[in-house]
């Protein structure tokens, strides 16, 4: 469980980037945090791994004061996978990026190998196991970073940005896993700012705004809500402006799923052709 | 890192900052040799306190304080080799004047470092490649110049954030001994330079881009001027440099210890 409470951050240079943020994410929950650049997202999911110290408040991970840990004690439980691939991977084959990690927490050679294959399979990274990571496209080595995180089945995974770059078929995969992760009870934080593959997973949302919370809940919910998003220079889905434009002759304005939209409209056209009938 | 920030250029007005950046540069170069002609420590103590106008006028302060701060090891650094050598090759003088010969040669390291700290704390890399421009330097020497300073700030900046994504991973810095230490720099070491040699193949493809180098006889939207400023700080320098030689070669300069002992 992540606890922060009325966290405050000043970066060197003095901007306050956290204006009091309290939160609270249980086990097995998926939170998209979201906002106009500089709302302090990354801000904010640095201090879960210990990156970043607070100012003021404090942050708890099951408990643990993050001041009272190091972060690569804390990065065991808590994986990030930064938005920039280039800023970690360095190694000479994506198979040596990936056990980086694992070697740094002192797993044992024949878990580490398997770990690897696991990791590599899941990306679809098998037949780059011995590329140079450098060699590969942006996409995937976005996926490699990933994979590298993944490997050690950290029981928190945040991901900044885990879609920009990714056609279609990776982020439903990316999707998959997520769901994945919420169904063996790990927690997963995504900060992004696409909101369609936010619409799609349907987590809880954190509306950030100017290093504060503005609003907090269902994705269903906010992220029907013009004017809270507009605080945050967020646009509602593309399913859910259609719904809004709509919601004069009827229709409902809380939809963001694509299949729920879809049933609401033939139910919408049947009924009017039971009336010409 | 805190030194560097005390270095770093930001953009305010002040009569400091708009004055001319090769007058600018003059005043550090005599700065430089007036802190070199002396061994004593109260012409040096005078050195360092006649810039302080300067900083103040320049609303620097708090960077200043800053770069001074980061320069406190190097400076103890100076200090106790100093004293050390002394200790090591006794020249039979007494202790209180080997202590007030290494204060010496550690004050004038502060003057070094306040000198060039008043100077890129207020002078724009622009000016300052505009500056080697009219100094008859090669077009692509000073832009190559300008564009290595301004990238400072941007790659600490990213060396930051591969330190972070690398103890995200789990690696611990500070971990096992001298060797393994230095070792453990490969992992921010790599991306950085791989990074560093990305960008530049796109800052040249998006210089490219934009005709650079197109016409042989470039031209500047701002033009580097003398102004009344330009002409004070001129002769103030000049007449410190000849205060400085005349106080050298003609009057004695007594020792502090002498003084008060």
């Amino acid at each position: 469980m992540i606890e922060a409470y009325d966290l405050h951050f000043v970066y060197p240079n003095g901007v306050e980037a956290l204006k009091g943020v309290s939160l609270k994410i249980r086990n097995g929950e998926f939170v998209a945090i979201m906002g106009q650049n500089g709302a302090g997202k990354t801000t904010l999911v640095k201090h879960f791994n210990g990156l970043l110290k607070p100012t003021q408040g404090k942050v708890l991970i099951d408990g643990v004061d993050t001041r009272e840990v190091s972060v690569a004690k804390l990065a065991r439980k808590v994986g990030f996978v930064f938005q920039n691939p280039d800023h970690q991977l360095f190694c000479e084959t994506v198979e040596e990026e990936i056990s980086f990690a694992l070697k740094n927490f002192g797993f044992k050679e024949n878990v580490i190998k398997r770990r690897v294959t696991w990791a590599l399979n899941l990306l679809g990274l098998t037949r780059y196991r011995k590329t140079s990571p450098f060699m590969l496209s942006g996409g995937e080595r976005k996926r490699v970073a990933l994979a590298s995180v993944l490997a050690w089945n950290p029981k928190i995974l945040i991901l900044d940005e885990p879609t920009i770059g990714q056609d279609y078929a990776q982020k439903e995969k990316l999707r998959q896993f997520i769901l994945q992760m919420k169904a063996q009870k790990k927690t997963g934080i995504i900060v992004t700012h696409d909101v369609e593959f936010v619409a799609e997973c349907n987590p809880r949302v954190v509306l950030m705004s100017n290093g504060k919370i503005v609003a907090d809940g269902e994705a269903r919910k906010i992220l029907t809500s013009p004017e809270i998003l507009e605080k945050a220079s967020i646009i509602p889905p593309e399913v859910s402006r259609i719904f809004l434009e709509l919601s004069n002759i009827g229709f409902p304005t809380n939809v963001i799923d694509i299949y729920e939209a879809g049933e609401i409209i033939l139910d919408f056209w049947e009924g009017k052709r039971r009336e010409h009938v | 890192m805190s030194m560097f920030e005390g270095l770093k250029f930001r953009k305010i007005s002040s009569p400091i900052h708009s004055l001319d950046p090769r007058v600018k540069f003059f005043y550090v170069i005599a700065m430089f040799a007036a802190a070199v002609m002396y061994m004593e420590i109260i012409p040096l103590i005078a050195l360092f306190l006649i810039q302080i106008p300067l900083i103040i006028a320049a609303k620097v302060t708090r960077q200043w304080i800053k770069s001074m701060r980061g320069a406190t090891y190097l400076a103890a650094i100076i200090f106790f080799t100093n004293l050390l050598f002394s200790y090591f090759y006794p020249t039979g003088e007494s202790f209180s004047y080997i202590v007030e010969h290494a204060t010496a040669m550690t004050l004038r390291f502060v003057v070094l470092v306040e000198s060039f700290s008043v100077f890129f704390l207020t002078t724009s890399p622009d000016h300052l490649g505009l500056a080697l421009e009219n100094s008859h330097v090669p077009y692509e020497f000073c832009f190559a110049f300008t564009t290595a300073v301004r990238f400072v700030p941007v790659l600490a900046e990213e060396a930051q954030t591969i330190m972070d994504a690398q103890k995200a991973r789990g690696l611990e810095l500070e971990k096992g001994n001298f060797l393994k230490r230095v070792k453990n720099y490969i992992p921010i070491l790599i991306p950085l330079i791989v990074n560093a040699i990305r960008r530049s193949l796109e800052l040249a493809e998006a210089m490219e881009s934009r005709a650079w180098g197109a016409t042989k006889n470039r031209t500047n939207l701002y033009e580097l001027k003398l102004h009344r400023g330009d002409y004070v700080l001129t002769a103030l320098t000049v007449l410190l440099i000849v205060l400085a030689v005349y106080v050298r070669l003609y009057i004695p300069i007594p020792a502090v210890s002498e003084i008060l002992g």
